[in-house]
């Protein structure tokens, strides 16, 4: 048993680390958020140069090949910079989809292009009615000639504006919420048909809300199987959950130090806050989240590639309930703990707080994986 | 004990049921159903409406302008406002300097602020904390100095909400630095209008601009204007405390919000059923209503021991601390039932002169800006830490 990293490892973490520190302090991420497309292009084409938007990709289609640990280290630095950037949507859901279910013409064709910054991806799923269930699909694709017609509407798309491509879930057969019958399709941002409006979210992305009216698409823009979607689905989104996880382990550990620093350093009555016991064991609380919100990250990265679904869906839903648990607990606290301060848009720590809210939302909160679990 | 309403307490009922039904703004109610802030103006329209009934002040005495209400009147009042969606009253005059004049001012002021108070003409601010003084009041450091008929005041004040929209505001300043902290505070009412008052805004992590750090630089504030003796200003403003952690238990804003929640939870779909039919999430809701009912009951005690005239010292902190929690248990569940439509956060939506169809459902909006706006009721008004010290100490005796 093993948790320490390798040389590369640490090598990737350092490097990740000072771009964080040179790029993202706080007003630099203030901009960027405010910018029309949300994000940096330049910083964009840099994780392309220091090959980290090639890192989960193989290496036979232009890629660094590295896995989950890889990922992991990464995603929780950006974590520590609230990193904006389409990372998760384009590289890991994006990349995902295409190394589990793209053809090897999809393959050759756009990995090398996603690792070399050329190509970005966004992934639509979620529906009015769907709430957390990824098979909740009532976006519809009728076989038309060689290729389908795509009507429906998908809901809240990180990152569409600024993709080439969007990987939508639609129902080519089955009822609304049957596993059975959802294909995953390849659409063109700027194919007809499909009509968007693009908004801010309050953790500083963008999303979208997406119309498909009679959009064409051929038969090479189904992913994996006709009606095999769901699998397909699990594997990706479990592959995300893993590092939304590592993403929200560095949330926390800057919530946890500032936290502890600010108590030490503001004096009211006298003396230093971190003088008061329930103060100190408020801190103990959030350091010991900390810990075990850490613990279940590595579990769930050296569990993700499981050959076993039931094992690597347990890991993915337990992984998610204990960071969403702690996550709301740091959050919360670190605003309750900053008083006033914790309270502004100046302070970073709301900003912490804010992407721990969205990442126990996203891809199911505590209550959905509480009961997924249950059911394995 | 006895829990029944007599005959005239249900004839009050109806009556105050019937007033609201005809003439509450349905484009008040319409806005505070979603959720958005309410305008100064609609505020003031309302009041008004309620001041020309002759119940604008519930909790005032009869001789200063207010209802002169038993604690069933002014129960069965709040419980019939929270029915509908009226707006929330802003505290810091009808609910804190109102009962601070009446209680400790002379009568030129009452006669000066009172009517304004109660017709919603002017609006008030408080002016307690200051960037080196939060939970630890009693250190606060903005200086007035006598000179002649009026105080010159200087210093620092912070966190001041509704400054850059108020006529007036209610400040604590130091006029002594002898002897015990607390006993070198005085109480001042100071026109915003006045040369050398500088709001500046502090925008919060809601995105809104509802706080302030308000700079004074030479102030001019007549002696006239200072309540009570001077550097006996701590007295006043612990009594005001106690009205303000009473105002902030919010058992009727809280009904609307349960109210409000439960017409979401219907909306919101789940596995082919509505989220309300959800066993989980019913349990909770379920839950969060039973500690505002608890709550209610709670200060109902309360309410009924001031009535009998024995007022209630420290264990009001009590009310402060389940009120805010409780706030925050339902704007939590309440972005929470939003699913992934608690993201989208476009502040313009949040305005009532947003016209495009809003972005998901059109009550999600105002609900993320709501939940983390609620982070701040734990903090101010006194910490729910500091009244946990309070409770321990003045209750426990520990
Ligand atoms: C089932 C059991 C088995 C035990 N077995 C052993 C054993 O094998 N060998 C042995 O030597 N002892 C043993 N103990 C004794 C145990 O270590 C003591 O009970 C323990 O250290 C607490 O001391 P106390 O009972 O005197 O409580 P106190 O120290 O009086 O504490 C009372 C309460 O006050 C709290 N408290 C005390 N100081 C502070 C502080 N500074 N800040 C915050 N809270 C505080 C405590 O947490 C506790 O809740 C055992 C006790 C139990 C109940
Ligand atoms: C939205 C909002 C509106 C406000 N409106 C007004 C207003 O209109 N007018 C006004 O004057 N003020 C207002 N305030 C200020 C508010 O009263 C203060 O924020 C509050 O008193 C806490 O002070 P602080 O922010 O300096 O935090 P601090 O006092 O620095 O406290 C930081 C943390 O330490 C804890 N803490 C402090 N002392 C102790 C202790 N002895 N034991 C245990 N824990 C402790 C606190 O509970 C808090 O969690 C407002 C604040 C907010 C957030």
């Amino acid at each position: 048993m093993d948790f320490s990293l390798s040389e590369e490892q640490q090598l990737l973490k350092d490097s990740v680390q000072r771009f964080v520190r040179e790029e993202y302090e706080l007003e630099s991420r203030r901009k960027l958020v405010a910018t029309d497309i949300g994000y940096s292009e330049d910083n964009w084409a840099k994780m392309a140069e220091l090959g980290w938007l090639a890192l989960p990709l193989p290496e036979e289609y232009g890629g660094i090949g590295g896995g989950a640990v890889d990922t992991m280290v990464l995603m929780e630095e950006f974590g520590r910079g609230l990193v904006v950037e389409p990372y998760m949507s384009s590289v890991i859901i994006g990349g995902g989809f295409l190394m589990a279910g793209g053809s090897e013409k999809h393959k050759t064709e756009l990995l090398p292009k996603l690792g070399a910054g050329e190509l970005k991806l966004a992934f639509g799923y979620a529906e009015r009615q769907s709430r957390f269930d990824l098979n909740d699909v009532e976006c519809k694709a009728e076989k038309s000639g060689d290729g389908y017609i795509l009507n429906g509407h998908k809901g809240v798309v990180f990152h569409a504006a600024t993709a080439d491509k969007i990987i939508v879930s639609a129902r080519t057969s089955g009822g609304s919420r049957d596993a059975d019958g959802i294909t995953l399709f390849l659409v063109d941002n700027n194919c007809n048909g499909l009509s968007r409006r693009d908004y801010p979210t309050v953790d500083g992305l963008r999303a979208s809300e997406l119309e498909l009216d009679g959009v064409a698409v051929g038969a090479d823009a189904v992913l994996g199987a006709v009606g095999g979607g769901a699998a397909l689905m699990e594997e990706v989104v479990g592959q995300a959950i893993a590092a939304i996880c590592a993403e929200s382990v560095g949330c926390m550990d800057v919530l946890q130090e500032t936290t502890n620093e600010y108590l030490k350093t503001r004096v009211q009555f006298g003396v230093p806050l971190s003088k008061f016991q329930v103060l100190q064991h408020r801190m103990v609380d959030m350091f010991m989240e900390c810990e075990q919100a850490r613990s279940m990250c590595y579990m769930v990265t050296l569990k993700i590639g499981d050959e076993d679904p039931v094992e690597r869906a347990k890991a993915v839903s337990a992984a998610k309930v204990q960071i969403g648990n702690s996550g709301r607990y740091v959050g919360q606290q670190s605003v309750q703990l900053h008083g006033g301060m914790g309270m502004t848009d100046e302070l970073h720590v709301g900003h912490y707080f804010k992407r721990l809210t969205m990442i126990d939302t996203m891809f199911g909160n505590k209550d959905h994986h509480l009961k997924r679990y249950a059911d394995l | 004990m006895d829990l029944a309403f007599s005959n005239d307490d249900l004839a009050f009922r109806d009556e105050v049921h019937t007033f609201v039904k005809a003439h509450l703004p349905a484009d008040i109610a319409e806005s505070v159903r979603r959720g958005r802030p309410i305008a100064k103006a609609d505020i003031q329209r309302w009041q008004l409406i309620l001041y020309n009934r002759g119940w604008a002040a519930p909790g005032w005495p009869v001789e200063f302008g207010g209802t002169g209400w038993n604690a069933t009147q002014r129960y069965i009042f709040d419980e019939v406002m929270a029915e509908f969606d009226t707006p929330e009253t802003i505290p810091f005059g009808l609910l804190m300097v109102g009962p601070l004049i009446y209680t400790f001012g002379t009568d030129a002021q009452k006669e000066r602020f009172l009517p304004k108070i109660l017709n919603g003409k002017e609006w008030w601010c408080q002016g307690y904390s200051e960037p080196g003084s939060g939970s630890d009041l009693a250190s606060l450091q903005t200086k007035a100095v006598l000179t002649g008929d009026h105080y010159l005041v200087n210093g620092t004040k912070t966190w001041n909400s509704s400054a850059h929209i108020a006529d007036w505001t209610f400040c604590l300043v130091r006029t002594s630095s002898e002897g015990k902290q607390q006993e070198g505070i005085s109480f001042l009412l100071i026109d915003m209008n006045t040369p050398g008052i500088e709001p500046k805004p502090i925008i919060s992590i809601d995105g809104a601009h509802h706080l302030n750090m308000t700079y004074y630089t030479d102030v001019k504030v007549p002696v006239a204007n200072r309540i009570g003796e001077e550097n006996k200003g701590w007295t006043y403003a612990k009594f005001l405390l106690g009205h303000e952690r009473n105002s902030i238990t919010e058992v009727g804003l809280s009904k609307q919000r349960v109210r409000r929640l439960k017409s979401i939870a219907e909306e919101e779909r789940t596995g082919g059923k509505t989220l309300l039919d959800e066993p989980d999430f019913a349990g909770k809701l379920a839950d969060a209503e039973i500690a505002l009912t608890t709550l209610e009951y709670l200060s109902l005690r309360f309410l009924a021991e001031e009535a009998a005239g024995r007022p209630i010292g420290a264990e009001a902190s009590m009310l402060k601390i389940r009120g805010t929690e409780i706030r925050q248990q339902l704007t939590e569940l309440t972005i929470e039932a939003l699913g992934y439509y608690a993201a989208p956060f476009e502040m313009e939506q949040m305005s009532d002169r947003w016209n495009e169809p809003s972005i998901g459902p059109d009550y999600a909006a105002a609900q993320m800006p709501q939940y983390l706006f609620s982070r701040a009721a734990t903090i101010y008004g006194g910490s729910n830490e500091i009244q946990r010290n309070i409770i321990a100490k003045m209750v426990l005796g520990l």
